[in-house]
């Protein structure tokens, strides 16, 4: 490996950004937009999946949520964003005009939301059903006891393991990589084989990596102490990948 | 879009796919008893309740699991030539990836497990005259690996599907088996739908599979 060289970052990689340290800084940006654009994506669907798979007298939403967290779950998260970028705008025309951008967070969100899904189905059904009884007994509509008796406990059950899942969005965010993101694995393959400084590259790459994930324990940490009911204490949740 | 898939003959299936599925399999399968063993070390380093073992141990687990499997490649890729002092192909680089990186989540999972064991069974294996490395062979981790079986074989599971991010390195798996036929005869639409059923049948029916072992150990317990 010899001497390190951290001046590298100062040098011109010759195209639109004067310097490397300025192309990591917007391959770090477009690793954050990929995976919080993402987590807004997986965190809709995913609840709307999680619910109706916990739908009281609806079996076939609940075979159509199941269905749907099987479906994202089993195939492997490069393959899915090999199928949303090249197979997806040539099945379906009215995508092909979408930015690559645009469909890895699709890719990206769909397979998180199987996850988020199945986290939200297992809060809620975490809960005493004396709280749907409840709401069903004051004359909630279903839309209403989920709103305001069910899905503010299930959420603040689920915190612990959205919290992983969370950090996980910014380490799969670096499978982008295959379909031609600037997002920093891209950044450290080719600034690396540029510059011949392929340890400082993935070093720079690999200390963002564990930056990332930390602000993002702290802000999930904050949220759960933000949102904490007095009283309610909830177990921890597990890891995945 | 037309869909094409009769270009996938026999001959393509064996030339390309089989090579690939192959590779991926004795990756899964070597990465998991690699993994199951380096993790199980480094679970006992963690329980050990001595700081020189833990903390080594803590800060190995801890590093791997805040880092992107491909960055975790890719670094193995550059590091593992000049280690040993010669270049080595992409396929023994993963196989070394595969075990370092697995053996962080194993140990996770196996520190769970032997931290379900009731305090009780220690005590009384250590009150029958037991030393430490009889305990935990006889009486705490058969019973370990016994609770953590499903969420063993769910991780290997995860581990299969990811097998096939080696593409980073041009290592020959599965998936690249699909990618290099797609390419080759024009038809990558095809080859990556075809490739995701099959990644789709093998791990649904493995998950199935395990569902129902969780059914049943559950009963006997």
């Amino acid at each position: 490996m010899g001497k390190w060289d951290w001046q590298v970052f100062l040098q011109d990689p010759g195209g639109k950004i004067p310097t490397y340290w300025q192309w990591l800084v917007s391959a770090w940006g477009w690793t954050v937009s990929v995976s919080l654009c993402s987590l807004v994506v997986a965190l809709v669907l995913g609840s709307l999946v999680g619910v109706i798979r916990t739908l009281p007298d609806s079996p076939w939403l609940v075979r159509f949520g199941n269905a749907w967290v099987e479906l994202f779950r089993n195939i492997p998260l490069l393959v899915q964003i090999f199928l949303w970028y090249h197979v997806v705008p040539k099945m379906f025309p009215v995508m092909a005009g979408l930015p690559p951008f645009i469909l890895v967070v699709f890719a990206l969100g769909f397979f998180t939301s199987a996850r988020i899904a199945e986290q939200l189905r297992s809060g809620i059904q975490a809960l005493p059903k004396g709280q749907r009884y409840a709401g069903m007994a004051v004359g909630f509509t279903t839309f209403q006891y989920y709103r305001y008796v069910i899905l503010p406990m299930a959420y603040r059950i689920i915190i612990p393991p959205l919290t992983s899942e969370s950090m996980n969005i910014f380490k799969n965010s670096s499978v982008a990589f295959a379909v031609s993101i600037p997002e920093m694995i891209q950044f450290a393959m080719q600034a690396g084989e540029e510059t011949s400084r392929v340890t400082e590259m993935y070093m720079a790459v690999t200390v963002l990596y564990v930056i990332s994930a930390m602000i993002i324990n702290r802000i999930m940490a904050w949220v759960e102490k933000r949102v904490r009911v007095p009283g309610f204490v909830v177990a921890g949740g597990t890891g995945g990948h | 879009m037309n869909l094409d898939l009769t270009f996938f003959s026999w001959p393509v299936i064996s030339g390309f796919l089989l090579k690939g599925l192959y590779f991926s399999v004795f990756l899964t399968v070597v990465a998991t008893l690699g993994g199951i063993f380096f993790g199980t070390l480094l679970a006992l380093m963690r329980l050990s309740g001595n700081k020189w073992l833990d903390m080594p141990a803590a800060i190995y687990v801890n590093g791997m699991r805040s880092i992107p499997l491909v960055m975790v490649i890719l670094w193995f890729f550059l590091l593992v030539p000049t280690m040993i002092g010669r270049p080595i192909g992409p396929e023994y680089s993963a196989i070394i990836t595969f075990i370092a990186f697995e053996a962080a989540y194993f140990s996770e999972i196996m520190r769970a497990g032997i931290q379900s064991i009731p305090r009780g069974q220690v005590s009384a294996g250590m009150a029958v005259g037991m030393t430490y490395s009889q305990n935990m062979k006889l009486v705490i981790l058969p019973q370990a690996f016994r609770n953590m079986l499903p969420v063993l074989l769910t991780q290997t599971i995860i581990l299969f599907q990811d097998t096939s991010l080696v593409y980073a390195i041009g290592a020959y798996d599965l998936f690249k088996g699909f990618d290099t036929a797609g390419k080759n005869f024009g038809r990558p639409e095809e080859a990556y739908l075809l490739a995701a059923v099959v990644y789709f049948v093998l791990c649904y029916s493995l998950s199935y599979l395990v569902k129902r072992l969780h059914r049943k150990i559950a009963i006997i317990r």
